[in-house]
């Protein structure tokens, strides 16, 4: 028992300690939504919260959809979604008092990924299209063998789900699509899968570089039918804009933020916030966004 | 003084035993009541016979269960094809064959099989018995019923063999004495005398296996692809009942025509599972008396 004694004044001391008057009122944050932005947002808050010992921030994933539900419903102060909220969704918030403002945290590429002894390199956002919806269903009508695509993408609570149905596909997905519980099943699925075809984030792929080609293949990818194939896993294509299948990233809040939320978003976007995004396999926020996030983030100012 | 405490714990028990009635018709009531609401904008027969289930739709938003129907019975029976055999028959070597030792070092490895997190069950699933069940099977992917049957089965197996196994264990010893008195030899009086004696276990075991594996969710959500079409058979993807609640209801915001079908589809899954339990009950009961 004497031996135990320091250590249990050692957790009194700390107690007394994070309950000492001077050390302020923490406030809390709560983010909630997209599954891709997650590790992103982790990531941002906890370098801001070693900054900031007054804020303590609670990330959960669950896919956009989560997010924005919560928000509408009034339970996370930040909802991350990788898609743009639905006008119905906006509507809803509306009428519950909540007003969704987005605040655009980076850009996402999403890549195409196939097996790796798949014989295609490249692919049409047209010919995705086709794939997604099911009216195109076997791999000879893109050069390859006589064999039925098998189809995978996310689950209905994914951002990515929505965007790429939304964006690229423009058409309902064929019942075909298998509806896998997150990027890294899809992955795993694929490596499996010879006639496999899904869609991950970028990020996934960089963070996996050393797999490429070992275990999966990601297509080039081509805008138009004329215009020439480019490789999400080269930087400089998605900032120059030429890859063609890119997001935002959005945060959404109720109104302008204001206070410690405010001051968390502004970290976000500043140089070491999007330092952090690159880091992290994204791509910082393009000129056509700052405006908007300028917008969202300034008029808050007064409190 | 004693029979006041007698007293209290008797009330005590009998308020254990109410309130658990009570939160069962707490939740069956609330999954009634918030899944009715989805039928003042879904059509009844749209509901039961549709076999497209796209809420979150491009276009239009359908609401028909069918083909989650289809996939929970599906994956279900395979399971219970799987399991039945290999479950009855492990219960009753255990509790009929293998000698003391060996039971003894056995039953507690089978019992370790349900520590097992059905995430993990899973993962098994997609990085194992899937490609497996592809090679197998010639198919391009294995993320099919047949794998989460497997895996159900799997699942579902220390349930049936530990119940099943106290109910063969508790056929009384003068029967089977008196099976070998009449001159049978073992395997008669297993499959005469004592199998039959212990039907109502049995079939209570394999009621209990069957629970788990229509209401387990994780494991089927990751490990059967989860394709809204309609599965043709065992090697297609299916999406379950449990699957189809997991996934969107996370997503769905409270109150709308979707959050009420998701109750409505609970609520039946619900009903279901209550069905098989009283037919359960209803067999075991009328099998009691006549070994």
């Amino acid at each position: 028992m004497k031996k135990r004694l320091p250590l249990i004044f050692l957790f009194f001391g700390f107690l007394c300690w994070s309950c000492n008057p001077k050390h302020g009122h923490v406030e809390n944050l709560l983010i909630k939504g997209s599954d891709t932005e997650v590790n992103l947002v982790l990531t941002l808050a906890e370098t801001y919260m070693m900054e900031d010992p007054d804020i303590s921030i609670a990330i959960t994933g669950g896919g956009s959809g989560a997010g924005i539900a919560a928000l509408i419903n009034g339970k996370t102060s930040i909802a991350n979604s990788s898609r743009a909220m639905k006008a119905e969704e906006l509507t809803m918030a509306n009428d519950r008092g909540v007003y969704p403002l987005a605040t655009v945290l980076g850009i996402d590429a999403i890549a195409i990924i196939v097996h790796k002894d798949c014989p295609i390199n490249e692919i049409s956002k047209h010919q995705l299209a086709a794939i997604y919806s099911g009216r195109l269903n076997n791999w000879k009508y893109l050069g390859g063998s006589d064999e039925e695509i098998s189809l995978y993408g996310r689950q209905s609570n994914s951002g990515t789900f929505v965007y790429f149905r939304d964006s690229i596909v423009q058409a309902e997905y064929s019942s075909d699509v298998k509806q896998m519980n997150g990027t890294a099943q899809i992955v795993e699925a694929i490596k499996n899968d010879r006639n496999g075809i899904g869609y991950v984030g970028v990020g996934y792929v960089q963070e996996n570089k050393d797999q490429i080609n070992q275990h999966f293949k990601v297509l080039a990818v081509k805008a138009n039918d004329q215009s020439s194939a480019y490789l999400p896993t080269l930087a400089s294509n998605i900032e120059n804009g030429n890859y063609p299948i890119t997001r935002p990233l959005f945060q959404y809040t109720n109104g302008h933020p204001k206070g410690k939320l405010r001051q968390f978003l502004r970290y976000c976007l500043s140089a070491e916030g999007q330092a952090l995004v690159q880091k992290s396999g994204y791509f910082p926020v393009t000129k056509a966004y700052w405006k908007q996030n300028e917008q969202a983030l300034v008029m808050g100012q007064n409190k | 003084m004693r029979r006041l405490i007698d007293r209290a714990i008797k009330g005590l028990f009998f308020l254990a035993a109410f309130l658990s009635v009570m939160v069962l018709l707490g939740i069956f009531g609330m999954l009634l009541i918030n899944g009715i609401k989805a039928f003042a904008v879904i059509e009844l027969s749209d509901f039961f016979f549709g076999s497209d289930w796209n809420p979150s739709a491009y276009g239009k938003p359908t609401f028909g269960i069918l083909s989650m129907l289809v996939s929970t019975f599906l994956v279900t029976l395979g399971a219970m094809l799987i399991a039945i055999p290999l479950g009855v028959g492990a219960a009753t070597y255990l509790a009929q064959v293998a000698s003391n030792k060996t039971r003894l070092i056995l039953k507690p490895i089978i019992e370790l099989l349900a520590a097992i997190p059905s995430v993990v069950v899973g993962f098994i699933g997609i990085v194992m018995v899937g490609p497996l069940i592809a090679r197998v099977f010639g198919l391009s992917n294995g993320l099919t019923a047949l794998n989460g049957s497997i895996l159900l089965a799997v699942m579902s197996l220390p349930t049936i063999i530990t119940v099943a196994e106290d109910a063969i264990r508790a056929v009384p010893h003068n029967f089977i004495e008196g099976s070998y008195a009449l001159g049978a030899n073992q395997w008669t009086t297993l499959m005469r005398v004592t199998l039959p004696a212990a039907f109502s276990g049995i079939i209570a075991a394999i009621i209990l296996g069957m629970g788990r594996a229509i209401g387990e969710t994780m494991t089927v959500l990751m490990a059967t692809g989860n394709a809204l079409a309609m599965p043709q058979g065992f090697f297609d993807p299916v999406r379950t009942m449990t699957a189809t609640i997991a996934i969107e209801l996370g997503e769905v915001p409270y109150g709308t025509t979707h959050y009420y079908s998701l109750f409505a589809v609970g609520a039946l899954l619900f009903i279901i599972s209550l069905g098989i339990n009283l037919i359960a009950e209803n067999i075991a009961a009328r099998y009691r008396y006549k070994a």
